[in-house]
């Protein structure tokens, strides 16, 4: 980790060719300013979170008692499918980009992203995209319903939707590849003196490396969506049987691309959680190269993992016992870090503020979904899991409390110095303990559903399932519900509130770069490059 | 921003345009790899699949069977429908072929549906169609008429006991069931 010269960040007093933001819409629309664009990808990325949200809710509404009560069963298959869709791509990623935004120069001293102009193009493509993609609702044959993995056949039964939601998809995917092409120049480039990549702060060393993820993986699964188009219109049989293709190719496919895409929103999670535990354990991070190697590690993993989503669909034993093996092996370094995070604490001295609370939570939260994915990765035990509400409650743990939870650890933690105000704690930790809670009711029974075979994506179920399915859907509400605590907390800081410092949490004396500029930076930070010692 | 840092950034961000366009490349490529996966490997079973598709000819000229051919009165509809020849004679393990007439004798069109049977059903395992009219529905304008053919194979590991073997068709409307 880096050592900080504190004179260096007072060179943001240097204004002699800058202005401030231009006023009105023009500061937005034309901005190219990382702070601006940052705000604006949280900012959407906050609405997409309760545009999903509401969706979950609708089925959630629908699954809390047996028989088919609000929804028709298309409108219900349409709401998974769009809520996995706005919540992957319109709520997960571009939160992560926006805090890459906002935080990436900060903390490696660079005074913007290297490529302004095109960092504004990558975000001002996503209202676009995810208007296409939410106008699908309203389209003759309704919003698609094939899962978001768009599995062929059933995907090309989709109606007038098909070609808006591929389209939204692939503009989705040009987004994040110029945001990890912006990632990946301006760390490579703009570093400033003396820091090496090993003195780098983890949020920027995990960005890092799921920026080349994203390079390597969203572009295959263009092409894989380019192919159902062209089987759809154009009368090639990439994935059409009667003209030589095989629909299980496209599942290898997608997956190549959907598991890397599973990192893509956890490892930046774990970068910021690699920042905030040290701050309030108030110790150095345990095994700063190790959590770099890990992180490494994982991203090689992911590319090789890909068909443990499909082991049902009749592979041969020895490829099996590969995915599973390999599936297994991350489970080594992605224990090492949860080791490292531990081991941090170990003997720290603690402090509970909001993003500590959400940060322990995730490390504690995480770890359960990562045991129900090992239990997942187990062959002849996911021939019974597959496609149950176990796999739901797996992978809803890694991203929720897992990746959302990190989210929101970062946006507690950065708040203060983006907005310069300190916000309501009081309302914060109301906000993370009924969220703590009304999570675990959501997502715990889920594994008790599946381990007794009621399937997802279903909108009925059988009468056995009933009590789980209420409490599920309790947890639900309640955990929507609680979000709104976030949002108000968020603009209440917006508005004002306390002058924050600095250094923001003075007690925990945090490290880095972005702890020696102002709270709100200047508009114009890091002009003049710091000196890291 | 100076030019040399302006030219880094140039230089770096279109590699990484490059690579994009590679993985995007690499998306397709996968289409031809998975063929080469399985084929070198032999995973999937294609290999199999395509032994099934070629015929190898081994005739025993010292075997001699008699194949019967009959046909079911349709279930349904108003059919005639009913083999070309009574049986023939085949040698085990060279291709032949048989036809069926059949005529729509409604002035509706209609699709049909031909079940094959085998008797005895010992022989079943061993009497290989490599094409037959009963593979897919059969389309019928009003009052059409129509010649199927069906090409079999017997295999010469026909147990020794069995010396006639029956291959009889039940037609039935494709359409009825589904309304």
């Amino acid at each position: 980790m880096s050592t900080v010269d504190t004179h260096a960040g007072h060179s943001d007093t240097h204004h002699h060719d800058h202005h401030g933001p231009e006023k009105g819409w023009r500061r937005w629309l034309l901005a190219t300013n990382h702070k601006d664009i940052g705000t604006m990808y949280l900012l959407f990325s906050l609405t997409m979170f309760f545009v999903g949200g509401l969706m979950a809710l609708v089925i959630r509404a629908e699954l809390f008692q047996p028989g088919l009560q609000l929804v028709n069963p298309q409108f219900f298959n349409s709401m998974t499918t769009m809520h996995a869709l706005v919540m992957i791509f319109g709520a997960v990623m571009p939160a992560f980009v926006g805090l890459a935004n906002w935080m990436i120069p900060l903390q490696i001293g660079a005074p913007d992203m290297a490529l302004p102009r095109m960092n504004n193009f990558s975000f001002w493509i996503l209202p676009f995209s995810f208007t296409l993609l939410l106008s699908t609702l309203f389209v003759e044959g309704g919003a698609p319903a094939s899962g978001w993995t768009l599995y062929p056949p059933l995907s090309l039964q989709t109606g007038n939707a098909f070609p808006l939601s591929i389209f939204a998809i692939h503009l989705m995917g040009a987004s994040s590849i110029m945001g990890a092409i912006n990632v990946i120049v301006t760390i490579m480039n703009m570093r400033a003196p003396g820091m090496t990549l090993l003195k780098m702060p983890l949020f920027a060393w995990t960005w890092l490396i799921t920026a080349y993820l994203l390079i390597a993986v969203m572009p295959v699964l263009a092409g894989a969506v380019t192919m159902l188009l062209t089987d759809h219109y154009f009368g090639t049989s990439f994935f059409s049987a009667a003209g030589g293709g095989d629909p299980v190719m496209y599942q290898h496919i997608f997956w190549f691309f959907g598991h890397p895409e599973v990192y893509i929103m956890i490892l930046p999670a774990f970068g910021v959680i690699s920042e905030i535990i040290p701050t309030f354990a108030r110790k150095r991070l345990f095994g700063y190269d190790a959590m770099v190697y890990a992180t490494a590690s994982i991203a090689f993993l992911s590319f090789i993992v890909w068909a443990h989503h499909m082991f049902t669909v009749g592979m041969p034993l020895a490829g099996q016992m590969f995915f599973m093996l390999a599936t297994m092996l991350i489970a080594v370094p992605t224990g090492v870090k949860v080791f490292n995070w531990t081991a941090t604490i170990y003997k720290g001295s603690l402090s509970f503020e909001p993003p500590m609370l959400f940060a322990l939570a995730f490390v504690f939260l995480f770890t359960i979904g990562g045991f129900s994915g090992l239990m997942l990765a187990i062959v002849p035990a996911d021939f019974q899991y597959h496609d149950t509400y176990f796999v739901v409650a797996h992978f809803h743990y890694v991203l929720v409390p897992g990746a959302v939870f990190a989210l929101m650890a970062g946006v507690y933690y950065w708040l203060p110095k983006w907005t310069g105000h300190m916000y309501n704690m009081t309302l914060a930790k109301w906000h993370f303990w009924l969220s703590a809670i009304f999570v675990n009711v959501l997502f715990f029974p889920q594994h008790f559903l599946g381990l007794a075979g009621m399937p997802r994506r279903i909108p009925d179920y059988n009468t056995q399932f009933a009590d789980w399915n209420m409490i599920s859907s309790i947890g639900a509400f309640g955990f929507g519900l609680s979000q709104l605590l976030f949002a108000v907390v968020i603009f209440q800081a917006i508005r004002g509130g306390a002058k924050a410092t600095d250094k923001v949490w003075d007690s925990a004396a945090p490290h880095g770069l972005e702890w020696t500029l102002s709270s709100p930076p200047p508009y114009h930070s890091f002009e003049v490059a710091p000196e890291v010692k | 921003m100076n030019d040399q840092l302006k030219r880094n950034h140039r230089s770096l961000a279109s590699r990484l345009w490059l690579f994009a366009g590679g993985s995007f490349a690499f998306g397709f490529a996968l289409v031809p790899l998975y063929d080469v996966l399985c084929d070198v490997t032999g995973y999937g079973n294609r290999s199999r699949l395509v032994e099934a598709a070629e015929v190898v000819e081994a005739p025993d000229e010292n075997r001699s069977i008699t194949v019967e051919f009959v046909s079911t009165a349709p279930t349904y509809g108003n059919w005639e429908f009913r083999p070309a020849v009574g049986s023939m004679q085949v040698q085990p393990g060279k291709l032949y072929e048989a036809h069926f007439e059949a005529r729509n004798l409604r002035s509706q069109p209609i699709v049909a549906q031909a079940v094959p049977s085998i008797t005895p059903f010992q022989a079943t395992r061993y009497f290989q169609k490599t094409e037959c009219f009963c593979f897919t529905p059969q389309a019928f304008a009003a009052e059409e008429s129509r010649q199927f053919t069906v090409r079999f194979i017997v295999d010469p590991k026909l147990p020794a006991n069995i010396d006639r073997v029956t291959l009889g068709y039940a037609m039935y409307d494709a359409k009825q069931g589904s309304g």
